[in-house]
């Protein structure tokens, strides 16, 4: 070998060498994102997940108020894939509850039913509960007990996440039911589906209220005792709470009544030791984390550390403007209030006697005049709610000092639902209740709303021969007006698309209109049907 | 250029003839610059000497009565004159050399090398410092504007020391980075920002650049591999030449003006507007005054730019030292910017020229006080009928009250108080230094092993404060937002070159290398503070106190250049990259390209003057894109969640641990371009110019798309899976009209046309899909003008078609046309309209030297951008005039064409056509000559930036950084004067 190809061999050599060494290893990983083998490692990283899961349904990401969305694809963190604000808005805005002033995309189409399959509220509310339901999925593949088990995760650490599980699941029925109600089928996962590599099947919207039904049934005696768990979490009354709705609306959802099991489940809850509590106006306040007595589920907000553009904090500042120190809050967006028609549902707007009328703020009052809505865009137009506020009932500070993020939490199920579910179900026909209890019912929520009394002269008091379905459908509007009820109950009773009932700007006309009956439901978002052709558009769209 | 001076360096040796005459004398060159390092040789010997670098050159010890001499130097025709000789004397003679315009010997830097420019066989411009745009540029990419075909550098705006969006041959991406690659002395450097810099690019002193290379097809990009599909720009700085000590520094003043206001209502204007209305509750908020906020806002902006060079060779070390001193106001009051920059650049030469060393070291310092650019939009959307001043809490700006201690929250925040109660200021330190080494074997000297080992540090860091008097953020007592970021990018490249000649004109050169790079972000994360008290602010408290993302870059590359008879030229590529970016699985990607050219003026015009060359390119090559935003994308992680997004169980608040939505088959976007490109000369060159014409595929694109909710962590995803086509044709010609002793006129010009499509979106066809809606814009939550679609540019808009009044012709609020026929408007009578890329862009310059005086004037020009002017759809109603949310704004004066009492976002209305034609620069330049009892060479200079924009475009200014084409008022771009000097010594 020449002199000069030794040199370029050990040239070579060293080089290759130096190669070697540079060839480092190109597997990095995130210092402090988390992979899923760390998070699940310890009970915390467990409980941590619980908690996102739970907290889907108040903020919209992992920065509060805004800046890491769970759901991105061009929808607006704040006033589109929140839970609260979505649910809200889909709930409310078609009916007499509620018109908004804000000139947003599309979202003068939800009052005036007039909306398509392009319109990205519905994009994101469609978007959230799946997103939701995803998240638990994902919590059940990891908290099997071979998981559990093959993590060395054992003892109370091991049966807490276990018990954890029932939780979810009727988490997961729980947002389930809201894509029955709003869409009328969903997208279909469990955990059996797998993340990234297939695509999801649709169930129908009798399927789902199976599914539902028998995922209820099953964790019903799997979750803790009614009134027993930590404050925040969903117990067995929960379960019971959303099988009782279930089954009220049985008869839209799939064609068969199931008013008796209306009552079953409701009279579970009625028994369970809940009482309404004086101040009907408190269920609202920032301090309603007080009113454990009468809310089943709540969804909790926070001031300073849980923070969104699309919780409470939404529902209290689109309410007001200048009159914001009413609300308790530091400025007011001027967005939402509602029809006379809901004014006419009260005898007095005062508040002096039904004192859920609230309604007065120091700069609009309740006459007939404030309430005709000329111009859907000038908020000063229409009757202005009070309802929601960030100020506590003893009078102490709200955890955010500067009044920009609010404390009140927002509630799901209480108390008053179920008695007036009750006495619904009676009157539709189900067995095993009465109308003596139904009345008697009522009149419960009657004493409490007339400030522990029936008013003067018994003005309040419910008689028997009073007790009638459209009474029912009334006094839900009295009581349970922006908690997000309305449109389920307008199309139960079969007044939210027809002529039976108009109010100011249904259906984009300032005396109101009847409009096609599609609207009954929401359509599948267009993106949702390009991405999964496994999805199936409603009638009509 | 560096490398022809060490040939010529080598060339020379210098010979004394022991005599008594000298002949002392300068070489300059036709612009009446001095030339450095040209060859002054007694004809027919090899006895001479080099100019140095005053040009400058003494031959002593000359014996006879005449001598003839004559002057070479690279690019220029060869002088030869007999000089008369004084016995035992001095005379002086100087010589004016003409460019050869047959500059084809030229050099260009090149992916991994450089080449002769005739031997180029991909689509490559190089630019050198004669050619830069002139005037005041604080960073490096503004010496192009419009200077390259293809190539489109828009500044973002005004600020000091802010950025430009640099487009090659447009983008080939939708939601990666269309940025293209940028190679500083042989160091890919990360273009992303940094914490405390608006653009990162300035810390590179645009007086230390020699030359910038703009690689254009894939052909000469692909040994870039992953990181080559937008193309390439390579910045040379410059190096130290042989020879003494010698001096240069220039002195630059310059001051900005504002151009053109936008439209506003005056106070008068306004009050009228609000009478008129005659709703007494804003008859009653109306003020007195007359006040122009954007005459509050802005101010003349003054700079200095001083640099001092110094080269010259201790011993066998060739050297350049270089301090520079910039300080740059922006028009907005407040905006400053300041950069010192050393530069150190050692080129010695060891073992008998075996040995090459370059060693290049940049070292900066950059401080910035930033505006708050809301003071823009703020002022021309404030009520003009309010004083700048009031007696209040919020010192003493007039602001929109609730009460006297609550400001309306959601009321415009008084212009001055955004920016006179408010302090941003940061430093950015910058260390870019490498050393590559080039050994020639001595026992097989075709041989090369190469090295270049480069690090570039920088870190950013500053406080933004505000007070705690600012109307935005008193409720907290003040603000104070520490920040600071730390970047750095290590480089190993080890390789051999392998170049031999095969006799007959041939010759064959083989590279084979390996490359190794790191990059790494150390980010700190700050809780804010009380600027009152400073207490920590609730709810500000970082998740993680630190971040430090990194990614690698592993690489194999290999290249072969094969001249055949100097006739016909060969050049094939690969490149394997190995990027942490993705899974295993898809780790690895292989860049290959090939190209051809054929010297046609060699074969059929050998020797002619006529047509002076005549070449044609075809290049073909694969590239990739692997800047895809994160770079953990392919991995399943959770993400915990910051204090202010926990959820209360019992007494105890937890916080989140989030999946996030992942693609584990992530990979990079892969490019193909063709690329078939002509070259001519002709007169002798003095027609010069090329035709390009290039197709580029892109495949696996990475888009942001919808994806079936509840198949991953959320509904969108970035995934590849689309395909994007981009086709265009390029022609430059540069000629010289006039070229004699009196009067020198260069003129050239570029024209680029370009065609962006995407053709496709979907992992699955769908025949109901119409694309992704993008591009958000200002007002009313949510809203997106753009989209992008199948068969269409990106962010076309996507718009309703307004329905106009016939006998007044102004457009009729809220009516559209129900395009689909339904008899409703909605969602589905939206259509696709124009789009933002131009289609045109041109560029032009030329320059008169008579004598020692030079002219220039440079421009630019883009046709067929469409632009969405948002600043009038969101301002240009009632609704901002009377704000519903009580307080008053103001409106631009097209609110006379239109009365809308409500905005109307998504009306086609609000597209405009942008083509625009802006003169960028008129410079002026003498050439004092020799002075100070001839030490120093001095020039003078002066220039006009911004000089005139022509446009039929309604808003500010036309020309955007931004891809949606979304006009949203931006920071005005100055027109500047400047004068400076260059003395050499």
């Amino acid at each position: 070998m020449k002199r000069s190809n030794i040199y370029i061999l050990c040239l070579v050599l060293a080089v290759s060498a130096l190669l070697v060494s540079c060839a480092k290893q190109l597997d990095l990983y995130p210092v402090n994102d988390l992979t899923p083998e760390v998070v699940y490692a310890t009970p915390a990283g467990y409980k941590s997940v619980l908690a996102k899961i739970y907290g889907t349904l108040a903020i919209t990401g992992n920065s509060g108020p805004a800046g890491a969305p769970d759901i991105g694809g061009g929808l607006d963190e704040g006033s589109q894939v929140a839970f609260i604000r979505g649910f809200f808005n889909l709930q409310e805005l078609p009916t007499d509850e509620a018109v908004v002033a804000w000139n947003d995309q599309t979202i003068y189409d939800l009052h005036n039913l007039s909306w398509t399959a392009a319109d990205p509220f519905i994009l994101g509310a469609y978007a959230r509960p799946i997103y939701n339901i995803t998240l638990i999925n994902e919590y059940l593949r990891e908290s099997t007990s071979d998981k559990l088990s093959g993590r060395n995760i054992s003892g109370s650490d091991a049966s807490a996440i276990t018990e954890s599980r029932a939780e979810v699941r009727f988490l997961r029925a729980f947002n389930y039911w809201v894509m029955l109600d709003l869409f009328g089928k969903s997208t279909f996962i469990t955990e059996e589906n797998k993340i990234g590599t297939e695509l999801p099947r649709e169930i129908s919207r009798v399927d789902l209220f199976a599914f539902i039904e028998s995922e209820l049934l099953a964790i019903e005696n799997e979750m803790a005792p009614a009134k027993t768990i930590e404050y925040g979490r969903v117990d067995q009354a929960a379960a019971w709470a959303l099988l009782a709705r279930l089954y009220l609306n049985a008869e839209v959802y799939t064609g068969t009544p199931k008013y008796s099991e209306a009552i079953t489940f409701s009279t579970k809850v009625i028994n369970a030791g809940y009482a309404l509590q004086p101040g009907y106006a408190k269920l609202f306040m920032a301090d309603n984390d007080k009113q454990k007595d009468e809310l089943i589920f709540a969804i909790n907000c926070d001031g300073l550390r849980t923070k969104a553009y699309g919780n409470t904090t939404f529902l209290i500042h689109a309410a007001c403007s200048q009159d914001f120190e009413d609300y308790g809050v530091s400025n007011g967006w001027g967005g939402y209030r509602a029809t006379s028609a809901l004014g006419d549902l009260f005898e007095d707007l005062s508040g002096a006697t039904d004192q859920r009328a609230l309604f007065t703020t120091s700069l609009f009052g309740t006459s007939t005049a404030q309430q005709q809505i000329a111009d859907v865009g000038d908020f000063s137009n229409g009757l202005h709610v009070r309802k929601f506020v960030n100020i506590r009932s003893d009078g102490g500070q709200v955890s955010d000092l500067t009044k920009e993020f609010t404390d009140t939490d927002f509630p799901v199920f209480r108390l008053s639902e179920m008695y007036l579910l009750y006495a619904e179900a009676v009157l539709r026909g189900g067995a095993g209740g009465d109308n003596s209890t139904a009345l008697e019912y009522l009149n419960r929520i009657r004493f409490r709303a007339y400030g522990e009394s029936y008013g003067p002269g018994d003005i309040g008091r419910i008689s028997s021969g009073d007790l009638n379905l459209q009474l029912i459908l009334d006094e839900r509007g009295r009581e349970l007006y922006w908690e997000g009820h309305r449109r389920t109950d307008l199309i139960r009773y079969g007044q939210l698309t027809t002529g039976t009932y108009l109010w100011p700007w249904k259906g984009g006309v300032s005396s109101g209109t009847a409009v096609n009956s599609r609207y009954n439901l929401y359509p599948i978002p267009n993106n949702n049907l390009s991405s999964n052709p496994n999805l199936t558009q409603n009638e009509g769209y | 250029m560096k490398h022809y001076f060490f040939t010529l360096l080598a060339l020379l040796t210098i010979s004394i003839v022991s005599a008594q005459s000298s002949i002392t004398g300068i070489v300059s060159d036709e612009l009446g610059g001095t030339v450095i390092g040209a060859t002054v040789l007694i004809t027919g010997t090899t006895a001479g000497t080099v100019t140095d670098e005053n040009g400058r050159y003494m031959l002593s010890g000359l014996s006879g009565n005449e001598v003839s001499l004559s002057v070479t130097y690279i690019g220029y025709e060869t002088i030869s004159r007999v000089v008369a000789l004084q016995s035992n004397g001095e005379v002086v003679a100087n010589f004016s050399l003409r460019p050869d315009n047959k500059v084809l010997d030229e050099i260009v830097v090149v992916a991994y090398g450089t080449r002769k420019k005739e031997d180029l066989t991909g689509s490559v411009t190089s630019v050198t410092a004669k050619d830069f745009q002139k005037g005041n540029i604080n960073s490096p990419e503004q010496l192009l504007t419009g200077k390259v075909a293809g190539l489109n550098v828009t500044t973002g705006g005004g600020a000091a020391g802010g950025g430009s969006r640099i487009r090659i041959r447009s983008g080939a991406s939708l939601n990666a980075s269309n940025e293209p690659l940028l190679v500083v002395d042989g160091i890919p450097i990360e273009g992303n920002g940094i914490a405390g810099s608006a653009n990162l690019l300035n810390t590179i002193n645009p007086n230390d650049i020699e030359s910038v290379s703009i690689l254009k097809d894939a052909s000469a990009t692909a040994l870039y591999g992953s990181r080559a599909s937008n193309g390439v720009i390579i910045i040379t700085t410059k190096t130290g030449q042989k020879g003494k000590m010698q001096f240069n520094f220039n002195t630059q003043v310059s001051l900005g003006t504002i151009v053109e206001k936008v439209d506003v209502y005056s106070g008068d204007q306004i009050r009228s507007l609000i009478n008129a209305g005659g709703n007494q509750n804003f008859i009653s908020l109306l003020g007195n005054a007359n006040t122009d906020w954007q005459d509050e806002i802005y101010q003349n902006s003054f700079g200095t730019d001083n640099n001092l060079s110094v080269s010259g060779s201790i011993g066998d070390l060739p050297y350049r030292v270089s301090v520079g001193y910039l300080n740059q106001d922006g028009l907005l009051r407040t905006n400053n910017f300041d950069r010192l920059s050393g530069a150190i650049n050692l080129n010695p030469t060891l073992f008998n020229d075996h040995l090459k060393v370059n060693v290049a070291i940049k070292a900066v310092q950059t401080n910035n006080v930033f505006a708050n650019e809301g003071a823009v939009g703020a002022a021309v959307t404030f009520d003009p009928t309010q004083p700048v001043h009031a007696t209040n809490q919020f010192g003493n700006y007039f602001e929109w009250l609730q009460n006297e201690n609550t400001v309306h929250a959601l009321a415009t925040r008084n212009p001055v108080s955004l920016l006179e109660l408010r302090d941003n200021t940061s430093t950015v330190n910058r260390f870019l230094g490498n050393i590559q080494l080039d050994y020639k074997l001595h026992f097989f000297p075709d041989l090369h092993v190469y090295a270049n080992l480069g690090m570039d540090k920088a870190k950013g860091s500053g406080t933004d404060i505000i007070s705690r008097l600012a109307a935005t953020d008193y409720l907290v007592g003040g603000r104070v937002i520490p920040y600071e970021q730390g970047k750095s990018n290590t480089l190993a490249d080890v390789g051999f070159l392998y170049e031999k000649s095969l006799g007959a004109n041939s010759s064959i050169d083989v590279l084979l290398g390996h490359s190794y790079q790191d990059f790494y972000t150390d980010v700190s994360n700050f809780p804010q503070y009380s600027e009152a008290d400073n207490t920590e602010i609730p709810g500000t408290i970082p998740a993680f106190a630190t971040d430090k993302p990194q990614f690698r870059l592993e690489s194999y590359l290999g290249r072969v250049n094969l001249t055949l008879a100097n006739k016909y030229l060969i050049t094939g590529s690969l490149r394997r990259d190995a990027s942490s970016k993705f899974s295993p699985d898809n780790r690895v990607g292989y860049f290959p390209a090939l190209a051809v050219a054929w010297k046609l003026h060699e074969e059929i015009f050998p020797n002619s003057s006529a047509v002076s060359d005549l070449k044609v390119r075809f290049g073909w090559g694969v590239t990739g894109q692997q800047d895809i935003g994160s770079y953990y994308s392919y991995l399943p992680t959770y993400n915990r969640s910051n204090e202010t997004a926990t959820y209360q169980f019992g007494d105890a608040y937890y916080s989140f641990l989030r999946p996030g939505a992942y693609d584990a088959n992530i990979r990079w976007e892969t490019t193909t371009t063709t690329n078939l490109g002509l070259d001519f000369g002709f007169a002798n060159n003095r027609v010069t110019g090329s035709i390009d014409l290039y197709n580029k595929k892109t495949k696996d694109l990475l888009s942001v798309i919808p994806v079936a909710p509840g198949s991953n962590f959320d509904i969108a995803l970035l995934t590849n899976v689309g395909n994007m086509e981009n086709r265009g044709v390029e022609f430059t010609l540069n000629t010289t009209p006039v070229y004699n002793e009196g009067l020198i006129w260069n003129f050239g010009f570029n024209v680029t046309y370009n065609e962006s499509k995407i053709s496709n979106l979907l992992s699955q066809p769908d025949p109901s899909f119409n694309g992704i809606n993008v591009s958000n814009i200002a007002g009313g939550t949510g809203n997106q003008i753009g989209k992008f679609a199948i068969d269409y540019a990106p962010y076309t808009f996507f718009v309703y078609k307004q329905v106009y009044d016939q006998t007044t012709g102004r457009p009729i609020e809220g009516l559209y046309e129900d395009l689909n026929r339904d008899g409703v408007i909605d969602d589905k009578d939206r259509y696709l309209y124009t789009k933002p890329a131009p289609d045109f862009l041109f560029g032009v310059q030329t320059n008169f030297i008579i004598r020692k005086f030079s002219v220039g004037l440079a421009g630019h020009a883009a046709f067929n951008n469409y632009v969405y002017n948002n600043y009038f759809s969101e301002t240009t109603v009632f609704r901002h005039v009377q704000n519903p949310l009580g307080y008053i704004g103001n409106a631009s004066t097209g609110y006379d064409d239109t009365q809308f009492a409500n905005n109307e976002y998504l009306s086609d209305y609000y597209i405009e056509n942008g083509s625009f034609f802006r003169l960028d620069n008129i410079n002026l330049g003498y050439n004092v000559g020799r002075v100070f009892r001839d030490r120093a060479g001095l020039r003078l200079n002066a220039s006009v930036q911004n000089v005139v924009l022509i446009t039929k475009y309604r808003g500010l200014d036309p020309e955007l950084a931004a891809d949606t084409g979304i006009d949203n008022n931006i920071y005005p771009r100055p027109r500047i004067y400047s004068v400076g000097l260059n003395l050499d010594f």
